[in-house]
């Protein structure tokens, strides 16, 4: 399942020039597979008909950067728009007068009641003085459920079967006053947001006490339904914030970007496991990643995209195929290279069919050679790296010297260079063939 | 039958009250076009049937035009329903004539196992069997004081351990307390688990075993409860489940909520895992034996106004 949207896009764009303009047809071509990708991970059906929209108006035409191939273009800007989309994550809401009420609502079995503790918890390593409400009476042991998971945070929990939730928030609020709590955390029963009667219970509860944080907690497992649920308590109550829960699984979670694109509220918390202390804070980029289904390529992405000089790179590509170019730019490139991180990774970003000859070689030891080539660069004077020819037998023993290898190494470094040249040369024509050769 | 029916129309038609307007139109008396199936495609996915099955019916569907020369938007309903109703068997709910029948009941966190055990104790109660329940749940804070409310309400006997108790050790006495007493059926309810957490369907798979030890051939079923509003994960959920301890039947929960449960159509293509009840509500008696035509129904409930 992993990175099938990259492999696909790779496909749309097989043979694909890396530079110039992405155009409407590799667009669309390029949107019908992201489309596809965000409807397995359970994204909305209209939403991700108006996201597709805007990724395909910001796409046509856009310049593919220099160090990415056009499908790893188009997967940025979705990327990029999906970050947007998801918005970044915020903090609970613990303004104003204490105690502050934080309300947890939600459908039945989604994670709210372990939600509760988990805040609970957090809260209360925050210094706060928390307080837990059961204001679950309906479903069986609810509340034997909330006052064991106060138990074992030693958390007071304030229930009474007999009272309605509204009122027995009401109640709990003044204990919650008297008491000197400054945080008072609501359990609900988990509801149908097409029950009326219950939804009318939040409105009340929300009436009496007057909520900081209204938080809808969503199993990250949930289809298409997240939208109609998110829409129908964000219109029964205010909700302020969205916790996703049960993210430990292998779910996408892209019922966030539903949920986002209808009420607009920030994700506060991912869950991530049964346990009180499985509750983090959540990354924007790492979900995105996830929704579109395709691991680490993203951070790869960035980090090329970060490590190259788009100008620079764009110079020397010019100049290393007219086989212009020096040893001071075969350094910068490998510079630019290593920048990216291990070299294995990177070869997986090289284009079509550079990729492919580059992928055959041994990466360790095109690693190593890497690096040896690197520090015999960098003991050369400006002079000659501008200027090999210059090298005679004196300066190449100063330079192996200098570099902590042989002569034999600043040999070879120079005579592979001059294939390089070479190659360089022809490599348009033969389109890649041979690549490895430069590394080896 | 006819009162589980009605239950079940009931349950459909809260749903059908958050209908997409526009859809209605879709099987009106016009012509045939590219809108019609992308309409449909619409319908479809948002049902969660994800975009396979999704794509599977409508080029069935597109054949089916082209072969029978359909031009109106209104032939095609009843070829529609009929295309998906062909994916999807009646169940055929399993007898045994073996006693205790011992059934383990496995899923997710949250899907809605222990409120199936006493649905289905419930059920099984209707019927004159003598029903036990073992509450093999020791994780989960409350989860046996769970159960045990229900076998109060449902005066059934219940085998429960300790908190964080061996899971394997309470299913052994629970099937053991049913061979003693005589009971016709064991219903045992698991601890919620993800089905891509190692340990825990570790511990599953021990538990499986050690039923089949305390009493040779069991359990007779393990049925998977999936919660209906679940997506595209469903399939992977089941997949698992099925691997590590032969899940033979699925339960759909939940399907009272406003979601139409569209996965179980790839569930049963790719696995051949029949549906065999659906959860309607919280209450014991709201458990139907699953319904192919009644679910197509909810389905297409949309295009009914
Ligand atoms: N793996 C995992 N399980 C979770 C997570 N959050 C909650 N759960 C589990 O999901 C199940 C349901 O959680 P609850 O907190 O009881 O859900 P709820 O919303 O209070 O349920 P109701 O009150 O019945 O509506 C339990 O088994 C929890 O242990 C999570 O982040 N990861
Ligand atoms: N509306 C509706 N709610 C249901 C249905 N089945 C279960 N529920 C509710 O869903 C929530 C979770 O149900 P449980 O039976 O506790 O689920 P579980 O799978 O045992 O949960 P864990 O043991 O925590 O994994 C509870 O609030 C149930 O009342 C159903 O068919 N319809
Ligand atoms: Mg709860
Ligand atoms: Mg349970």
């Amino acid at each position: 399942m992993f990175e099938t949207l990259t492999g696909r896009l790779n496909q749309v764009f097989n043979g694909l020039l890396r530079r110039g303009k992405l155009s409407a047809a590799d667009v669309d071509a390029a949107m019908r597979e992201v489309r596809l990708a965000l409807l397995e991970a359970d994204v909305h059906f209209s939403v991700v008909k108006d996201f597709v929209a805007r990724v395909r108006e910001r796409a046509i035409g856009a310049e593919v950067s220099k160090a990415l191939n056009p499908g790893q273009q188009v997967i940025k800007i979705v990327h990029e728009e999906l970050i947007g989309v998801l918005g970044d994550p915020a903090p609970l809401n613990l303004s104003g007068p204490k105690p502050r009420v934080i309300l947890l609502v939600g459908l039945q079995g989604s994670g709210k009641t372990t939600a509760a503790g988990k805040l609970a918890r957090l809260l209360r390593s925050k210094g706060e003085r928390v307080l837990l409400v059961a204001g679950d009476p309906y479903r069986p042991a609810a509340v034997q459920q909330l006052q064991t998971l106060g138990a074992q945070l030693d958390v007071p929990v304030v229930a009474d079967a007999s009272l309605k939730p509204p009122d027995l928030t009401a109640r709990a609020y003044s204990q919650a006053e008297k008491g000197g709590y400054t945080v008072m955390i609501v359990d609900t029963a988990g509801r149908s947001q097409l029950d009326q009667e219950l939804m009318d219970e939040l409105r009340a509860i929300t009436r009496k006490v007057k909520p900081v944080d209204t938080l809808l907690v969503v199993d990250a497992m949930i289809g298409q339904e997240a939208l109609r649920v998110a829409e129908g308590f964000r219109d029964a109550v205010q909700i302020s914030g969205l916790i996703l829960s049960k993210m430990d699984g292998d779910a996408r979670g892209g019922a966030a970007i539903s949920i986002r694109a209808v009420t607009g509220v920030p994700i506060k918390f991912l869950g991530t496991g049964e346990k009180l202390d499985a509750l983090e804070t959540y990354d924007p980029s790492r979900l995105a990643s996830r929704i579109l289904g395709m691991g680490d390529v993203i951070g790869l992405i960035e980090k090329a995209e970060a490590a190259f000089d788009a100008q620079t790179a764009q110079k020397q590509t010019e100049r290393l195929l007219k086989g212009e170019f020096s040893l001071e730019d075969w350094l910068e490139q490998m510079r630019q290279m290593r920048k990216m991180g291990p070299l294995s990774q990177m070869l997986e970003m090289l284009p079509g069919q550079f990729g492919q000859a580059a992928r055959s070689a041994d990466p360790r030891e095109m690693e190593q050679n890497l690096k040896r080539v690197e520090a015999i660069i960098c003991s050369m004077t400006l002079q000659e790296r501008r200027n090999p020819d210059i090298l005679n037998a004196s300066r190449r023993r100063r330079i192996a010297r200098g570099s902590g290898t042989d002569v034999q190494d600043v040999n070879r470094l120079i005579k592979q260079f001059r294939e390089a040249q070479r190659l360089f040369k022809t490599l348009k024509k033969t389109g890649g063939r041979g690549l490895s050769r430069l590394f080896g | 039958m006819a009162e589980f029916l009605n239950r079940w129309r009931t349950g459909l038609a809260k749903t059908s009250k958050a209908a997409f307007g526009r859809l209605a139109d879709v099987f009106g008396a016009t012509e045939i076009t590219a809108e019609t199936w992308d309409d449909l495609e619409t319908l479809l996915v948002q049902a969660d049937l994800g975009v396979e099955t999704t794509t599977d019916v409508i080029r069935s569907l597109q054949r089916l035009t082209r072969s029978l020369g359909l031009i109106r938007t209104a032939e095609l309903r009843s070829h529609l329903r009929q295309e998906l109703r062909a994916r999807l068997d009646a169940p055929v709910l399993p007898v045994w004539d073996v006693s205790p029948a011992i059934i383990l009941l496995v899923g997710v966190n949250g899907s809605g196992k222990t409120t199936t055990v006493a649905k289905l104790a419930h059920r099984f109660r209707g019927e004159g069997k003598r029903v036990l329940l073992g509450a093999a749940d020791t994780f989960r804070a409350a989860a046996v004081d769970q159960l045990q409310v229900w076998a109060d309400r449902l005066q059934v006997p219940l085998v429960a351990g300790q908190q964080d108790a061996d899971p394997g050790a309470v299913a052994y006495n629970a099937v053991q307390a049913g061979l003693a007493r005589g009971v016709d059926i064991v219903l045992i309810d698991t601890a919620g688990r993800l089905h891509t957490r190692y340990n825990l369907m570790e511990e599953l798979k021990k538990v499986y075993r050690v039923v089949g030890k305390a009493l040779p051939g069991a359990p007779h079923a393990v049925w998977l409860v999936l919660d209906a509003t679940t997506g595209q994960n469903a399939l992977q959920q089941a997949r698992q489940f099925k691997e590590a301890v032969g899940v033979t039947g699925v339960i759909l929960a939940k399907l009272d909520s406003s979601a139409r449960g569209g996965m179980v159509f790839a569930i049963q293509r790719e696995l051949g895992l029949p549906i065999l009840f659906a959860g309607l509500g919280e209450q014991p008696e709201d458990l139907a034996p699953f319904d192919p035509e009644a679910f197509v129904d909810g389905i297409l409930a949309d295009f009914e106004a």
